[in-house]
């Protein structure tokens, strides 16, 4: 097998006498969209917080590309292209649209600070590329009528649209969505998979954490299912619809018995 | 050894007092996570109250020093009702801005009403101090010592035994948990910032006789509770009565040893230190109150 | 405020002292731009980059004392008989110097912004202002103490064989301060305007995102914090040159409070906001002098300040520019950018 892009090795998250996790042990394959889900309390935003370098594990390593992310600050795992979304506050805002995206697009101007004040010719085409690009971005949410509204009076479903295109305008290897649909109604969500598959499609892999089940069961390549800290499941939707232990989990014994007779 | 027996007693006595101002501002700071910059101005209305009522008003002495409490607890109200209740809600700049316009506001009122001429305030102790051996220590700062402590103890039991003390815990806790627990969060700002004032004004009305009064002498003695409340650590009580001595040690030390010059950069300098290294304070254990 | 109104406001400066002959009126102007440029060099910091120096004032006396002592030269005994001796040097040397080494001490203060925030980093930059306030006050061997520095040279300009034009005259020094004040404007606009400038306000605005897209919080800090201290090292340099006299009270608190009164009242992360404010601030104690004694003026600009916060939060500029019609709309590119993308795919 090629060797994965995240590989999340033995992992393990004490917090004082409370474990929150304990032996994750899994891969995301290049290019594979990955959604990791749980009943609640089952340990996915710790998870997801050690996916993304925001806690360090107590046991164990996440590397991702081959590199460790121990002791890694958060705008080195940034600039590993290992980008992430998030749930709230998700957006910058006191800034336009526009702005927004604009800012994200930090890892693609750096240039030299006295090139940058004095306007020369290469930081004015660096600018005109910038603004370009988060343009094209802007476009590609389906936000362009939105462009110039302040982030902050967006509704939550495009505040996270803006998100996504914050998230993309960093040029990641891989993405990372927390609860990217919560609050969407269904055809927000329909158009969200639709994204997320286009930018799976130009090669960015993609890890999701998700409660809203018909939307994991439609976009994914596999389904990681966790419960008590521990992973309890492993494998395509189809497997993952009928394993047992999954239906315990969220449904408790009575829908094992339904599921059986189903 | 005599001069560090010295020292160590002049700590006690200023390490009260500055107890008394730390208790003041880590609760205020730590409940209602405002940078109080009147508090102070509250240690110099402490001492100005004192020159009034001893002077002006001619009342005995030991009947002076809760009178200039009280007035303090008053003005901290007045303060939090009309200046910091309605800007609940909004950022911390904004809300540590209002207080410095209100400190100047105040201390140039100070310099207006008393002008710049230092004040001093009688005492009725005599003047002859008590030798103990190689130490001596005047009868006021004695007095000073005592009443520090009685406060400090009162504070203590405040915050620890009563109702209103365990709403105050709650509140630093939790702000919205406090408020659905039926904790009128509002008046327990309201009694909170009092209380701290208060405290700041006792401070003041206990040294203020032992040096002399003027309409500044409150900046120095603010970063000094400032530097106690992040020795001590955000809303801790305890960690603040030590911090108070630990600065009084290192002024009394750095001022006899060093240089009577940097004295007053003491609390400064710790201040860098401790934030610089450990900044949540010598004592992290301060995730309640008391 | 867009380009034209910048540009009537730069040549209605320009052309004060031509129509404004009141020498004591001109002092005030020229003292209150320089506290301009101090105010313009915390709104970096303070405006832009959402960190409350409260010690900026440091960074100001930093500078005068700097460029003081470079110009007056120095001998300072170290150890015993071990002394540093420094011979004056023309005081253009002394400005320049002046700005590196507040620029550094900027450079301190940033890294150490990294371990703390909010209301701490205020306390620390507090707590910095007033070691160097007691240092100048203490060390007396170097600054002269209380007994201030004095006899400091103005500034001349000029080239070594062309010949030196000492800077004397209130209408020489209105001119200079004026030029150094637009040159910091510039520098701020374009640093905003920049790559940099948006790491600075995404750092603002939210940081645990910022962060996530790869700003890196320390490199972004450190740089505002040096260009700011620069800034106010120039305009302590420029003080410096022109009251001619320096004691540690340039470090008094109360002169910070000037500079961000001057900046909240005149509208924090805006560019313009500092100019307005200080404009207002610096001239108004000559207006209220004849009718308020010193100790009433501090109550009324205390009392406004807080009015200010209640009722204009954003400051002056913020809230009149759109309704006059002033603001740069940011948008507006977005809409040239895209035109542009499309035309280069058909």
């Amino acid at each position: 097998m090629a060797e994965p892009i995240l590989s999340v090795d033995h992992v393990g998250m004490q917090f004082g006498g409370l474990t929150a996790l304990s032996d994750l042990n899994f891969n995301v394959g290049e290019g594979e969209i990955l959604s990791l889900i749980g009943p609640n309390g089952a340990g996915k935003t710790t998870a997801f917080n050690l996916m993304t370098g925001f806690l360090t594990p107590t046991k164990g390593a996440v590397k991702f590309r081959g590199v460790a992310l121990r002791g890694l600050k958060s705008h080195e795992i940034a600039d590993l292209g290992l980008i992430r979304t998030f749930q709230r506050t998700s957006v910058f805002p006191r800034d336009t649209v526009f702005d927004n995206v604009l800012i994200g697009l930090h890892r693609q101007g750096k240039l030299g600070l006295v090139e940058s004040i004095l306007r020369l010719p290469r930081a004015r085409a660096s600018e005109r590329a910038q603004r370009e690009r988060a343009a094209e971005l802007v476009r590609w949410i389906g936000l362009e009528h939105r462009a110039n509204d302040l982030a902050g009076s967006l509704s939550y479903g495009e505040q996270r649209l803006v998100g996504v295109a914050l998230a993309l305008a960093a040029q990641p290897k891989m993405l990372l969505l927390d609860e990217p649909v919560s609050g969407m109604n269904a055809s927000e969500t329909h158009t969200f998979v639709q994204l997320i598959r286009t930018i799976r499609d130009r090669g960015v892999t993609i890890l999701l954490v998700e409660h809203d089940m018909p939307m994991v069961m439609e976009v994914s390549d596999r389904i990681v299912v966790l419960n008590y800290g521990r992973i309890i499941a492993e494998g395509t939707p189809e497997v993952i619809r009928n394993d047992p232990a999954v239906i315990e989990a969220y449904l408790g014994q009575s829908g094992k018995k339904a599921a059986a007779h189903a | 050894m005599d001069q560090l027996l010295q020292h160590l007693v002049n700590t006690l006595v200023l390490g009260g007092t500055y107890a008394l101002l730390g208790i003041g501002l880590t609760l205020i700071f730590g409940i209602m996570n405002v940078v109080n910059f009147t508090h102070g101005v509250l240690y110099t209305f402490g001492a100005y109250m004192m020159f009034i009522v001893v002077h002006q008003l001619g009342v005995n002495f030991f009947l002076a020093l809760p009178i200039a409490i009280v007035a303090g607890w008053l003005l901290g109200a007045a303060i939090e009702i009309l200046l910091l209740r309605p800007l609940r809600g909004s950022d911390i700049d904004t809300t540590m801005l209002v207080m410095i316009g209100a400190w100047i506001a105040m201390q140039s009122g100070a310099l207006w009403i008393w002008g710049g001429v230092a004040k001093s305030v009688n005492n009725p102790f005599p003047d002859a101090p008590l030798v103990l051996g190689p130490v001596s220590v005047s009868w006021l700062r004695l007095f000073v010592l005592a009443a520090a402590a009685l406060l400090i103890v009162i504070a203590y039991l405040l915050i620890n035994r009563t109702k209103l003390g365990k709403a105050m815990r709650a509140t630093f806790q939790d702000h919205d948990t406090a408020a659905l627990m039926g904790v009128n969060v509002s008046w327990i700002y309201t009694s909170t910032f009092a209380i701290g004032s208060s405290l700041a004004a006792a401070a003041g009305a206990l040294l203020g006789p032992v040096y002399v009064i003027f309409p500044q002498m409150g900046d120095l003695a603010a970063v000094k509770a400032f530097a106690i409340v992040i020795l001590g650590g955000l809303g801790n009580i305890t960690g603040a009565v030590i911090g108070g001595f630990i600065l009084a040690l290192a002024e009394e030390l750095g001022a006899g040893y060093v240089s009577s010059g940097y004295r007053d950069a003491m609390g400064f300098l710790i201040i860098i230190a401790v934030l610089i290294f450990k900044p949540t304070g010598l004592f992290a254990r301060a995730e309640r109150v008391g | 405020m867009n380009r034209l109104a910048t540009l009537i406001c730069l040549a209605a400066f320009i052309s004060v002292p031509l129509w404004l002959t009141d020498p004591y009126l001109l002092n005030a102007l020229i003292t209150t731009g320089i506290f301009i440029i101090g105010a313009m060099s915390l709104n970096l910091l303070l405006g832009f980059t959402g960190q409350l120096s409260l010690g900026h004032i440091a960074f100001f006396g930093i500078g005068a004392y700097v460029s003081a002592l470079t110009s007056l030269g120095f001998d300072v005994p170290i150890f015993g008989d071990f002394h540093i001796v420094h011979v004056p040097w023309p005081p253009i040397a002394g400005f320049v110097l002046a700005i590196v080494i507040a620029g550094f001490c900027g450079y301190l203060v940033g890294r150490l912004s990294f371990r703390v925030r909010g209301a701490y980093f205020v306390i620390v930059t507090i707590s910095f202002a007033e070691v160097v306030r007691l240092v100048a006050l203490n060390w007396v061997e170097l600054t002269q103490g209380p007994l201030a520095l004095t006899n400091i040279p103005s500034i001349s300009i000029g080239l070594p064989g062309l010949g030196y034009l000492v800077l004397k005259t209130k209408l020489q020094n209105y001119y200079l301060v004026l030029a150094v004040a637009a040159l910091s404007y510039l520098l701020i606009s374009r640093l905003v305007h920049s790559h940099y400038g948006r790491a600075m306000r995404g750092l603002m605005e939210n940081e645990t995102l910022a962060v996530a897209v790869g700003i890196d919080v320390t490199k972004t800090l450190t740089l505002a914090a040096v260009i700011s201290a620069g800034i106010a090292g120039a305009a302590g340099s420029l003080y410096a040159h022109y009251i001619r006299i320096i004691d540690p009270d340039v470090f008094a608190f109360i002169s910070t409070v000037t500079m961000v009164i001057m900046v909240v009242s005149g509208g924090k992360g805006s560019l313009a906001g500092p100019v307005i404010g200080g404009v207002i601030f610096g001239l108004l104690p000559v207006f209220l002098r004849p009718i308020m004694p010193p100790e009433a003026q501090w109550i009324t600009y205390g009392g406004v300040l807080i009015a200010i916060l209640f009722v204009l939060p954003r400051g002056i500029v913020p809230t009149l520019a759109p309704l006059l019609g002033l603001s740069r709309k940011q948008g507006d590119t977005a809409a040239k950018a895209a035109p542009l993308a499309v035309e280069e795919r058909a």
